[in-house]
């Protein structure tokens, strides 16, 4: 570049080439570093709960997965026990999959009617963003607050004994569901808003209404949207333990759910209790349970990209 | 010769062979099919039409010309209420459809949309197969025969059967620009409409596909009322029968850019010599 600068401009030419690379060296530092934490995070947790160093070199990768199948077998096929050998998950998975399903038919609709509403049916105005702003606000409220407004809403019903649930499946249900209720309105809004207002002036252009647009091809177009913001909100709520802690998940329990008005445990609720145990042999346990949690939430997450992705072809 | 003698004649008989063609029943065959009176029209404060007075024939196409921002989208969407999907829009004025009034609060836009239709500027097929395109339509206004046979006489009606027959199960994206607006006239037609608006259909399309959709509406002319708006001046004339010039107001001391009807007459007397000297600059081109 051989050309003089014309008066007015200050091109600054290599300031500008070195910049460029510089911030892509950082940005890839960035990731790197985040990628390597998670790896040695994922390796500690895999040693703990192999108890101690890997039997096998670390990089004997097959026998170091059927070691540690069988290991997830076990924990998940046990009940708690006060002997770490015989210590398991098999109530707290039963109770974790439970709340899932429940918060899943619970909460995900009514989220997902909200966000609809507020975006294809409610007029613009004050009304409306004041009810949006709040529920923006809702989504960074710690989630032990939804715990204590589970106590004394649904565990306690403010004292009458009438319609108070108590520390049953169905309260820690309905808890979690107000906690994931923000996101999944915020992220089901979102979904719609991307959506093309040409699609929904050329559906009602043809004499339809509103609930037909909405039906036919708003919705359609916003699913793999609407099923991105349903998976964040449940794989929040399968890891949730505070606000479960206070509605009364049992800490020691043997006997698996057998209906929503059943006494309960949750999966993080267990690891909880066994990482608190003195005894050393408890902690491989609890880093099992970790494990477990984690398979859940990834198998969740590949279900949610197949989904996602099967919708993306036209229909 | 003059083109407008011989169309004038022939408007007693086309609504009624197209209404015997149509099998329906038999309705007021009066010549106006849209009109408005003293229409005024606000986005927000701001006045976007003033007073506009008009009345639409049946069985004709009709062009709306002028300069950009006087309102010609808007009195479009005036016919069939897609403005009430305009946050803060207002109208004022008396707007009928065949005699009934079609402005103000008690009307439902669902029925007359079925009955109006409209196709815009940009082609926007739904992302569904082309079959599905058409038949959706019909499906939600509760059709209840033979929707293939819909189908293939919709495609047919906007000339574009021969091109899709093999790949009605294909997605509606997959066309080129000016097959997808095709489709959009299809999915229009298949709602069976009265009149049909179109919004500059072809601003987006190439010359040859522009003249496919121009022939075709030539063809529409017999069945259905048409209204276009257009920007392109040679068009109005080759297609349209009427032409109705908007301009803005030159009275306007808001700042605001307002529409007013400046004169409405047959094409080829309002191009060869207009009556009011705003149309006369509009389309020789010295404004605009």
């Amino acid at each position: 570049m051989t050309t003089a600068p014309q008066a007015g401009f200050a091109p600054n030419r290599l300031m500008r080439r070195l910049l460029g690379p510089v911030f892509g060296t950082a940005c890839l530092l960035a990731t790197c570093t985040g990628v390597a934490v998670l790896t040695l995070l994922l390796g500690s947790i895999v040693a703990a709960a192999l108890q101690g160093p890997p039997r096998a070199p670390w990089y004997a990768i097959g026998s170091n997965l059927t070691e540690a199948g069988s290991l997830i077998r076990r924990l998940a096929t046990s009940s708690q026990s006060r002997m770490p050998e015989f210590a398991g998950y098999r109530v707290g998975i039963a109770g974790s999959l439970w709340l899932l399903g429940l918060v899943a038919l619970i909460g995900i609709p009514v989220g997902v009617g909200a966000g609809v509403y507020l975006e294809e049916y409610a007029r613009p105005g004050r009304l409306r963003q004041i009810v949006q702003t709040n529920i923006a606000n809702l989504a960074g409220v710690p989630s032990i607050v939804y715990g204590i407004l589970g106590l004394s809403l649904f565990v306690r019903a403010f004292g009458i004994k009438a319609i108070a649930l108590g520390p049953t499946l169905l309260a820690g249900v309905l808890t979690l569901s107000l906690l994931i209720l923000p996101i999944v309105v915020i992220t089901a809004q979102e979904a719609l808003r991307a959506v093309p207002s040409s699609l929904r002036h050329a559906a009602l252009a043809l004499g339809a209404t509103r609930w037909q647009v909405v039906r036919d091809h708003v919705l359609p177009s916003a699913l793999p949207g609407i099923l991105t913001g349903t998976i964040l909100g449940l794989s929040r709520a399968i890891g949730e333990t505070a606000p479960l802690l206070m509605v009364g998940a049992a800490g020691s329990i043997l006997q698996m759910p057998r209906g929503p008005l059943d006494r309960y445990s949750a999966l993080p609720v267990e690891i909880y209790n066994y990482a608190r145990q003195p005894d050393p042999a408890f902690q491989a346990v609890a880093a099992g349970g970790i494990l477990i949690l984690v398979t859940i939430l990834l198998i969740m997450n590949g279900a949610a990209i197949v989904i996602r992705s099967r919708f993306r072809r036209y229909h | 010769m003059t083109v407008s003698e011989t169309r004038s004649d022939r408007v007693a008989s086309t609504p009624l062979a197209a209404a015997a063609a149509a099998g329906s029943a038999p309705r007021t065959l009066e010549p106006t099919v849209l009109s408005t009176r003293n229409l005024s029209v606000w986005y927000g404060s701001s006045l976007a039409l003033n007073k506009i007075t008009i009345d639409i024939p049946r069985n004709k196409i009709t062009a709306l010309i002028g300069p950009s921002g006087c309102g010609k989208s808007t009195m479009l969407r005036c016919f069939n209420r897609m403005n009430d999907l305009i946050n803060g829009s207002r109208a004022e004025g008396e707007v009928r459809f065949d005699g009934d009034l079609i402005s103000g609060e008690n009307i439902d836009p669902v029925v007359l949309r079925r009955r109006i239709g409209m196709v815009f500027q940009k082609p926007n097929p739904f992302p569904k197969t082309i079959y599905n395109n058409v038949a959706w339509g019909a499906r939600i206004n509760g059709y209840r025969g033979d929707m293939d046979e819909l189908v293939e006489r919709s495609l047919r009606r906007a000339a574009l059967w021969d091109e899709v027959r093999n790949k009605l199960n294909r997605s509606g994206l997959e066309l080129s620009g000016g097959q997808q607006q095709r489709l959009c006239i299809a999915r229009t037609l298949a709602v069976e409409p009265e009149v049909i608006l179109m919004d500059e259909p072809c601003s987006a399309l190439d010359p040859i596909s522009t003249a496919r959709v121009e022939d075709l509406m030539e063809d529409l002319k017999e069945d259905y009322t048409i209204v276009i708006v257009t920007h392109n001046m040679q068009q109005a004339r080759r297609v349209s029968d009427l032409t109705a010039c908007l301009m803005l107001d030159d009275a306007a001391t808001d700042g605001h850019r307002t529409g007013i009807l400046a004169e409405f007459s047959p094409t080829d007397l309002l191009f060869t010599t207009p009556k009011d000297k705003r149309t006369e600059a509009y389309i020789t081109g010295r404004i605009g």
